[in-house]
């Protein structure tokens, strides 16, 4: 458990003796590093947790109580408070407290992150089992609807994922930018009912973007279901997601930067495209990423929209399409029994990794800055110049 | 560094004394409600290093900003009078903005160079940034930090992100990528007050080289510094509640030997301020 070390106190046993000089000055040149976690501070952690599971245990012996939650917390409870003595009869009460702050505060992470956790590990050890070529490349056109996951493949939906979420960004990745760029950069009387009118939008059901898209694309215009109108949905969704998070981002970009781009005699819209934006780039990105990850995951807007469907359309602008939560849905929706959960599962797990590896890739191109694009092209340029004057090494 | 009664008269007269001259006439100017700059009269010759000093909050700062049309970039500033630029009011409606900034360059006092480009990039992005491309931008670059006095430290990190210098070498950075784009005046914000010494008197050797070329002008809160480098001072202060002013204006060493107002002498001697 990494635990934040406390404060050395001058008097502990590593610190030099008092007129030592610190920084090497003779004798007190033995490196410490302060706040740092011994062997020592390991053990009186042991130890407490040690004592406090021993104390709890015959409490719980004892008296008429049982139960497994209970046992945890009055466990941690008395752990902290022993673990708490302890520090303050070998370092003091500063020392104490920050031990204490810290053990909360990594157990607080802990609980947080145990969910997480768990949902990855659950979907992989349920999904992973089932993972074969031929889900990747089949469709469910063969399988019956009781079949298990040795029938057929997910293609279809890996496909209509791919095509709704990949058009949805098209469409609301530049208008969310844009509007980010209109809060902060350029503002005005319309501002205020602006952002008032995003927050809004973040508050719709995503239900009813697809309801809309359904009654307005599908229904009114006679478009029929298709992917796009899928897309146009998660579009409705993702917009507000990537405006708002964009809008914090530029807001990050130090003035500073803008005032020195102005002052150079710069346009201002070139001092959005060449200083805020790229300087922003990596917040940008995330605020993609955010948005991607609110489309990536709806599913009753695209049953609404896209429709669903048994075989491979890869024209996202014609027919019903299937996507992988509509996939999950259907399995778990329509099929009692064993089979069906198991194809859940497994699609649950693709799609699992399937955002991972977007996430990845988004954050590797977002890392990928333009000056190391500029690096390449400098070495161009300077073996040009090289061979063009032999012998010059620039002076 | 004294400046002859000649030159000065010439100057104070507003003639068009080569190019890069610059005139404030009755200058004031508003945040909002609030006057923060009353009736401000400067001449600032071409080729020339005027500094302007004074106690902070009398209006330095908004003064040498007016100078560049940056001043109206801030929500509720407001100025009147006129600013003669080789005898132009850049402040007349046919004058762009950007073309004024693009002749009256600025280097802040927080060294600003761009993070998200090279120190190769950042030199030419006053270029970029206003649409045009460099004949040779190598040479352009070389150029630019040899006359802020980087080339030498620099030449093997072109490419390296401009945020990663010195903070020092960042300041000349910010001073090569203005000159970079041929400015006739250059106006510094205090420019040395984040450096440590050395690194000032870089930047105080480069002053004293591209003075020639470029008109300065420089708002310094070090008495020393605007001693050894400026040609001309002008003393801006403020009474309480009511705007600042210029109390007096006059070639370097009489400001700082023979100052006609007592005040001046108080503030360079460091009496008060």
């Amino acid at each position: 458990m990494a635990v934040t070390a406390p404060p050395r106190s001058p008097g502990s046993a590593e610190a030099p003796p008092p007129g030592a000089g610190v920084f090497g000055g003779p004798g007190g040149d033995t490196p410490i590093r302060p706040r740092s976690f011994n062997a020592v501070d390991a053990w009186v952690l042991v130890a407490s947790i040690g004592s406090s599971f021993a104390l709890i245990w015959v409490i719980f012996r004892l008296m008429p109580i049982s139960g497994a939650v209970g046992f945890l917390f009055w466990w941690f409870v008395s752990f902290a408070f022993i673990y708490w003595l302890a520090m303050l009869q070998l370092e003091g009460p500063l020392v104490a407290k920050d031990r204490l702050m810290a053990v909360l505060i990594v157990t607080g992470t802990g609980i947080l992150i145990v969910p997480l956790v768990s949902i990855i590990v659950f979907v992989t050890a349920k999904g992973i089992a089932y993972i074969r070529p031929h889900v990747f490349v089949q469709t469910n056109n063969l399988c019956g609807q009781l079949d298990g996951p040795t029938c057929g493949g997910i293609a279809h939906a890996i496909v209509g994922t791919l095509e709704q979420v990949a058009i949805a960004m098209v469409i609301s990745v530049p208008l969310a930018v844009l509007c980010a760029v209109y809060l902060n950069e350029i503002g005005g009387p319309l501002r205020r009912p602006v952002r008032l009118f995003v927050d809004a939008m973040s508050g719709v059901p995503s239900i009813v973007a697809g309801l809309f898209i359904y009654a307005v694309v599908v229904v009114s215009l006679g478009w029929g279901f298709s992917g796009f109108a899928a897309a146009l949905a998660l579009s409705i969704l993702m917009l507000p997601t990537v405006t708002r998070t964009s809008e914090e981002v530029l807001r990050l970009v130090p003035d500073g930067l803008r005032e020195g781009s102005l002052a150079l005699g710069g346009y201002e819209w070139r001092t959005v495209w060449n200083v805020v934006l790229p300087t922003a780039r990596s917040g940008l990105i995330t605020a993609v990423i955010l948005g991607v990850a609110r489309a990536v995951g709806e599913t009753a807007p695209v049953l609404l929209t896209a429709f669903g469907a048994q075989v491979m359309n890869g024209n996202p602008f014609h027919g019903p399409q299937e996507s992988l939560p509509l996939f999950i849905w259907t399995y778990v929706r329509f099929n009692p029994g064993e089979a069906p959960y198991l194809r859940a599962w497994m699609a649950s797990f693709v799609l699992i990794v399937l955002v991972l590896g977007l996430f990845t890739l988004a954050r590797v191109l977002g890392t990928r800055t333009s000056i190391e694009r500029r690096q390449k092209r400098a070495a161009k340029r300077d073996a040009k110049r090289a061979a063009a004057e032999p012998g010059g090494a620039r002076a | 560094m004294t400046t002859t009664e000649q030159d000065l008269s010439a100057g104070m007269n507003g003639g068009p004394s080569g190019s890069g001259g610059m005139r404030a006439e009755r200058v004031s100017a508003w945040f909002g409600t609030h006057k923060v700059l009353e009736q401000v009269t400067l001449d600032m010759p071409a080729g020339k290093v005027t500094a302007l000093i004074g106690p902070s909050g009398c209006g330095k700062s908004t003064f040498i900003r007016i100078l560049n049309r940056m001043h109206e970039l801030v929500p509720g500033a407001q100025l009147s009078g006129q600013v003669f630029l080789d005898g132009t009011d850049i402040y007349s409606p046919e004058v762009r903005p950007i073309e004024t900034r693009r002749k009256v360059g600025m280097v802040f006092q927080k060294p600003n160079p761009f993070p998200a480009m090279s120190v190769y990039d950042n030199v030419l992005s006053g270029l970029k940034l206003s649409g045009m491309k460099p004949a040779n931008p190598d040479a352009l670059v070389e150029d630019s930090l040899t006359r802020a006095g980087l080339w030498r430290e620099v030449r093997n990190r072109l490419e390296d992100p401009g945020g990663g210098l010195s903070g020092g070498q960042q300041q000349r950075l910010c001073i090569a990528r203005s000159l970079a784009v041929s400015p006739e005046v250059l106006l510094m914000d205090e420019p040395c007050s984040a450096l440590d010494p050395s690194s000032t008197r870089r930047i105080e050797e480069t002053i004293g080289e591209i003075v020639h070329e470029v008109t300065v002008v420089i708002v310094t809160h070090n008495m020393q510094q605007a001693q050894r480098i400026s040609d001309l001072c002008a003393f801006f202060n403020v009474d309480e509640g009511s705007p600042g002013g210029i109390v007096e204006i006059g070639p370097t060493t009489k400001i700082f030997n023979d100052p006609d107002d007592p005040r001046t002498a108080d503030y360079v001697h460091g009496r008060f301020g």
